[in-house]
Order: C-alpha cells, then structure tokens, then sequence
C-alpha cells in the first residue's frame, strides 16, 4: 500500500510533446513510473518518448487504460486540460503548471464537485512539484535520486523546499514513503488537511513532515486535523519567518482568514496541537530523526 | 497589480456602479480646470497613489473654491505620500483626481475577495464604514456580512438584497444598492480582478455612490484582459520589482546585504530566514521559477547587482523542473559579460548536479561552493564579513 500511486499505476502525460512535457516524461519512465501515452490535441498518431500521443484524454483513457494523468498544459489551457481528466473518468491528476489565472481554479473545484465523492478525480496541485513514491513511481518533476524508500510521509506547498527536505532526511538514513507537492497557489486540489488524511491511514508510513509557508488558512485546518484525527507523529516548518508583512496579499483579504496567517503564528497554531516544529529549514531532518527515535 | 481610484472607477462605471463626477489632472491648472467643469461649489482633490490611507497623509483635500482646487493639487504633485501600507519611502503623487463633493448621510464598508477557504468569491460588507477593514474586523466584528457567490451561477440578486437590507440602507434606495452590488461582483469576474473595494459606499439623498475604489488584478489572467493589462502604473512599483517582473522573475527588494538568487518560492524564503539565523540580512527575495533558461538565471544576476546594497550574493538552486546544468551555464554567462565585485557563494543540488558543479569548476571563475543549505548560508554570511573587514580603510600608525 502507498498514498496515492505506486509502480502499476497507468500514467499519461497531458502536454507530452512540449519541451518541458516530454524531458518528465523521459525522467519519470527513466525512474520506473508506467508512462501509457500522451495527449497533445492535434497531435494525435504521433509518437513521444516511446508512448503513443492522443488528441483527448478520453482516447487516451480507452486505448490505454490510464488511471493517472500529469499536466504540463500552458496556463491558459491548462484548468480545461484539468477538467478534461475529471471528466474522462482520471482517478489522480498532478498539475505542475505555473500560473493558472484564480477564477480558472474556482471554476474547476466547481466543476470537479459534480461528481460524488467516491468518484471525484484527486487533484494535486496547481504549481506543485508531484508526487513520487520512492523507489515505485514518480508522477511529477522531483530529481528521483534525492528520495530513499522509507516509512516518512512528505506534504509541502514548495517543490524545492521539499527536495531540500528530502535531501536532508537521506542523509541521515530516513527514508519517505510517498512524497507531495501541494503546490503554491491561492486555490489547489488538495489541501495539507486532506494528505495528512491519506498518511494517516497508510500502513506504510510512519510519521508525517509538513512544510508550510506563510498566507492562506491551510496549515490551520491541517491542525486541527492533527488535534482531532491525526495518531502519527508530525514534523513540520513554517517557511517565511523573515518575510516582510503585507507583501502581495490583497487588503481585504486579510480580514477573512486573518486567523493564522503568518509564519510565526501558524508555528504556533502548530505547535499546541502537539506538532514538532523544525526551527531553521537546515533544521528538518535532524529533527525527524529525533522524533523517530523517541517514538521507537 | 493594483491600479489607481479613477481608473477603478471608470471600470466600475461601466458596469452600472454610480460614481461622483471626477475628473484627472496631471497639473494645478488641469485640477482647477476639471473643477469648473464638473460644477457645483465643493470640490475633493485626490492623490493617484496605489495605496490606502491617503486622507491620513494629507492626500485627499476638500476645497470650496478653484483656488483652493489649484493650491490643493499644487500641494499635492511630486510629494511622496507616506502612508501605513507603503512603508517608509511612500509613493509619488504624479496624477490627482478631482471630484464633485457629495453630501454623506451615511458611510459602508463593501468588499470582494477571492476566499481561499471556501475558493470562491466572498463579499464582505459593514455598517461601520469609513474605517479600514482590520479596523472593522478588530472593533465591531458582528458588523460584518459575508455572502459566498456559487461559482456555477454567479451572484445572485436575493444575496445582494440580503447584503442591503443587512446593512441597513433605507428601502428607497435599496434596488440602487442591489445594482450597485452586482456590477462589481460582474466588473470582478468579468475581469478577473482578485478584489474590489467600495470604502466608503456612502448613501446620499439621491441614492447610493461610491465616493472610493479600489481593484486589484490576478496577474495570472492578464494575458486575457489587455485592456487592464495597459492600466499599470510603473511609476507606484519599487522599480526593481518592475523590472524582475518584465523579465518573468519574482522579487521582493528589502533592506539587507546578501543578494538571493533561489528558485521556488518556498526555498527561496527558508534561504532568506537561513541568512537571518547566520547572522546576516537579506537583500532581497528572489524566485527565478521553474524551467529557468540560462538567459533568466543571467537576468536575476544583474538583477541582483544592480543593488548598491548587495556587498555578498547567495545562489542556491535545488533543480527538479530546471536543471543545474542549465543554472550553472547561465550563472558563468552572467559573470563572463558582468564580472562580479562581491563574494559569490553557489549551491546547487538536485536534476544533473555532477554537471552543473563541473560546468562551474570549469570556468575558473572564484565561485565559494557549498554543498548543504547550512553551510551556504553560513560560508555567504562569513564571505561577506570577511569582504568589509577586508575593504575597511586600514589605519596608519
């Protein structure tokens, strides 16, 4: 068992015959994920990285039996390309595009709710770096090497600064079971909150790291999850620290979920619910160590 | 992006939101000019600035004649407004508003945001207005009605009649307010605008105006709206934001000595608070993205040099979606044409590392190499300790 894929999971790529489209394709095969094929409208009969391209993901669906779907579709296509898979019957769809205008979002959170919940798509990101199951099967664009097998779940909003994390914890011997990019927009798939959920009924997975940055209401709902449901242990760092105040939130925005929304005071919020807190980023794998070793 | 009161309200305007009759001035003439023009006996003269607070500093000014007009803007033009929300170098007043004073009964608080927590659009509205809206959130919570709009359909009119039967606006004037509501909830969507904000609405005898606004746009959803697109204002951005980005990079300048040239938003502020811990400051925030082209990785380069302030540079690049390679070959083209002055000190990590490291070593260029975020930090906080001791003038015994 692991969250979200494993090494049978049947992947396409959305976007396959772009520059950045086909480089992840090639890294994610290269790494073991089962790539099917692809979908570039227009380009349907072509060929990419040894897997056949279709003109929908609905062909795509059912000439290869695909289950999972990655976007690399440009902003502007990209929350009809995500749609597309919802509707095509994808049960996990990562969007890594960057970019993708709010309204889109709501549009496509909407969209994806006229399916009950038991037959809803899974969408992880926009903005995000993926999800990869170490040692299984990478669905997003993390440098695999970086990630040892092991029984620690990883949830972030930063791609980097989880490659940092993981990079961190393979040096000290801890390996990840699965590994997920949230990503950074305002408005995403799925939330810190609904991960933490996954990891908590996984076997596999032992303890939970959550790297969270400043803005939005999301690490609040994550512990309160913690405080209610959550009987693993959880690591976690808040990035910003140092960021100035006020910069790029929007003024009346600040009253609705004002609640929570620093750095410093989502530590907090953290912290009383019985979350280890990694105090400097170089800080995070040393500290899930310590962790591991006292719950052992 | 943010842009300026009167073109908010030109926008707002056209979707049926009732505003007082102003005109734009860009000298003391031109402001005393607009007054005849719109009329009346009581005028208001307004600084263009892109941001909130402007009565408070001495930006918005009632007038009784022409010539108060014309002093009032003369007053106004070329300073630089300090207000709560620009921090201490302020904004420059290059354009002023001038508009026909209204008779207030009453002032209300209306705003649109985007709400991550339902992910729809929310509007907030209070009977106490004529205050910011923390004010309001801090004093007179209960005051406060919120109204979540179901994407599918839109707003609808029975929510708008609910948010002015709410507020308490006389009966009169109540399908007014409707109206009024709704344009800006289509001028938001229709737009793209991230929010908008009436502060004050004010009821008069006639009816229901909105005396200030104020609209901000998804930057992300400028591609599809040109005409807003052409609104921006470059001369109310920090100039060295403005120029990050044209040129697709995310920068914030602050106060500090060590540039920061990171990628990923989130690395890029766990870096900034690293240097903090090590017992430096830094100069800036810097996210050169993904999918970084050695041609953007030279552009943050001689972004970041071109503060006076920056006496150390920090890169640290952890590749998933570009590659180290990439970085390391943009990184030796940036020095090659701008030879750099201050201590550099480069980490990389991640897609195509060996590479990138070789490519570096290469070059023969005296790059300080750091293999761990700690260690980056540190070496970039010492390296730019050492450089000022270094260049103090020694003194003559």
């Amino acid at each position: 068992m692991t969250v979200l894929l494993d090494r049978n999971t049947s992947v396409i790529v959305q976007g396959i015959t772009g520059r950045i489209g086909s480089f992840h394709t090639k890294e994610m095969k290269e790494y073991g994920t089962n790539v099917v094929g692809g979908v570039t409208p227009g380009k349907g009969g072509a060929t990419e990285q040894g897997v056949p391209v279709f003109n929908t993901v609905k062909e795509a669906v059912e000439k290869t039996g695909a289950t999972a779907s990655i976007v690399f579709v440009p902003p502007p296509f990209a929350a009809d390309s995500i749609m597309e898979a919802a509707d095509a019957g994808i049960r996990l769809c990562v969007a890594i595009t960057d970019g993708i205008p709010s309204q889109d979002m709501i549009q496509v959170k909407r969209y994806m709710r006229r399916y009950r919940q038991e037959n809803r798509m899974c969408l992880v990101g926009p903005n995000c770096a993926g999800v990869i199951s170490p040692g299984k099967a990478l669905l997003g664009i993390m440098p695999g090497h970086i990630y040892q097998p092991g029984h620690v779940g990883v949830v972030g909003r930063s791609g980097t600064l989880g490659y940092e994390a993981a990079s961190q914890m393979k040096e000290l011997g801890i390996g990840i079971s699965t590994s997920v990019g949230i990503g950074g927009d305002p408005i995403n798939g799925s939330s810190f909150r609904d991960i933490l959920e996954l990891f908590e009924r996984d076997p596999e997975t032992h303890a939970v790291v959550m790297i969270g940055e400043i803005g939005g209401p999301q690490e609040a709902e994550a512990a309160e999850y913690v405080r209610n449901h959550m009987s693993k242990p959880v690591i976690a760092y808040v990035a910003g620290l140092s960021a100035p105040k006020g910069r790029k939130m929007g003024h009346a925005g600040a009253i609705i979920s004002a609640f929570g929304e620093s750095a410093s005071e989502k530590v907090e919020i953290l912290r009383e619910v019985g979350v280890t807190i990694s105090p400097t980023p170089a800080e995070i794998g040393s500290t899930v160590q310590a962790v591991l070793r006292k719950a052992a | 992006m943010d842009i300026h009161e009167y073109q908010a309200k030109e926008i707002l305007a056209g979707y049926g939101v009732p505003v007082p009759r102003g005109g734009l001035a860009y000298s003391p003439e031109q402001a005393a000019y607009r007054a005849r023009e719109i009329g009346g006996n009581k005028w208001v003269v307004k600084a263009q600035v892109h941001t909130g607070g402007r009565g408070k500093a001495g930006g918005v000014k009632l007038c009784g004649n022409e010539h108060e007009v014309y002093d009032a803007a003369d007053e106004m033009f070329g300073k630089r407004l300090v207000t709560h929300q620009t921090g201490p170098e302020g904004k420059i007043v290059y354009r002023v508003y001038v508009e026909g004073a209204v008779n207030i009964l009453k002032e209300i608080y209306l705003g649109f945001v985007l709400d991550r927590k339902t992910e729809r659009v929310m509007v907030v509205a209070s009977a106490a207005g004529g205050m910011e809206i923390e004010e309001i959130a801090a004093d007179q919570p209960d005051s406060l009605i919120r109204v979540v709009v179901e994407p599918a359909v839109g707003m609808q009119a029975f929510q708008a009649r609910e948010i002015a039967f709410g507020l308490g606006i006389p009966g009169e004037h109540v399908q007014k307010a409707v109206s009024l509501i709704m344009g800006c909830y289509k001028a938001l969507e229709s737009l793209d605008a991230s929010m908008v904000e009436i502060n004050p609405l004010v009821i008069t005898e006639e009816g229901v105006t909105a005396l200030d606004a104020k609209m901000t746009f998804d930057d992300n959803a400028l591609f599809r709206h040109p005409s807003v697109a052409e609104l921006r204002d470059k001369s109310q951005e920090d100039s060295r934001e403005t120029r990050a980005a044209d040129r697709g990079l995310s920068y914030v300048g602050l106060t500090g000595n060590i540039g920061c040239i990171v990628n990923g938003a989130g690395l890029a502020m766990a870096t900034m608070d690293m240097i903090k811990l090590a017992g430096g400051e830094p100069a800036n925030f810097l996210d050169i993205g993904g999918g970084a082209t050695p041609d953007r990785v030279a552009k943050a380069f001689r972004l970041v040099m071109s503060d006076d302030n920056v006496q150390a540079i920090l890169v640290n690049i952890f590749a998933g979606i570009n590659r180290c390679d990439w970085v390391a070959e943009g990184i030796v083209q940036a020095l090659e044409k701008n030879p750099v002055h201050v201590p550099l000190v480069v980490r990389l990590a991640g897609t195509h590392v060996e590479e990138g490291r070789r490519i570096l070593a290469r070059s023969g260029l005296p790059i300080i190499r750091a293999n761990t975020l700690a260690e980056a930090a540190e070496r970039a906080v010492q390296a730019w300790k050492n450089d000022i001791s270094l260049k103090q003038p020694k003194a003559v015994a």
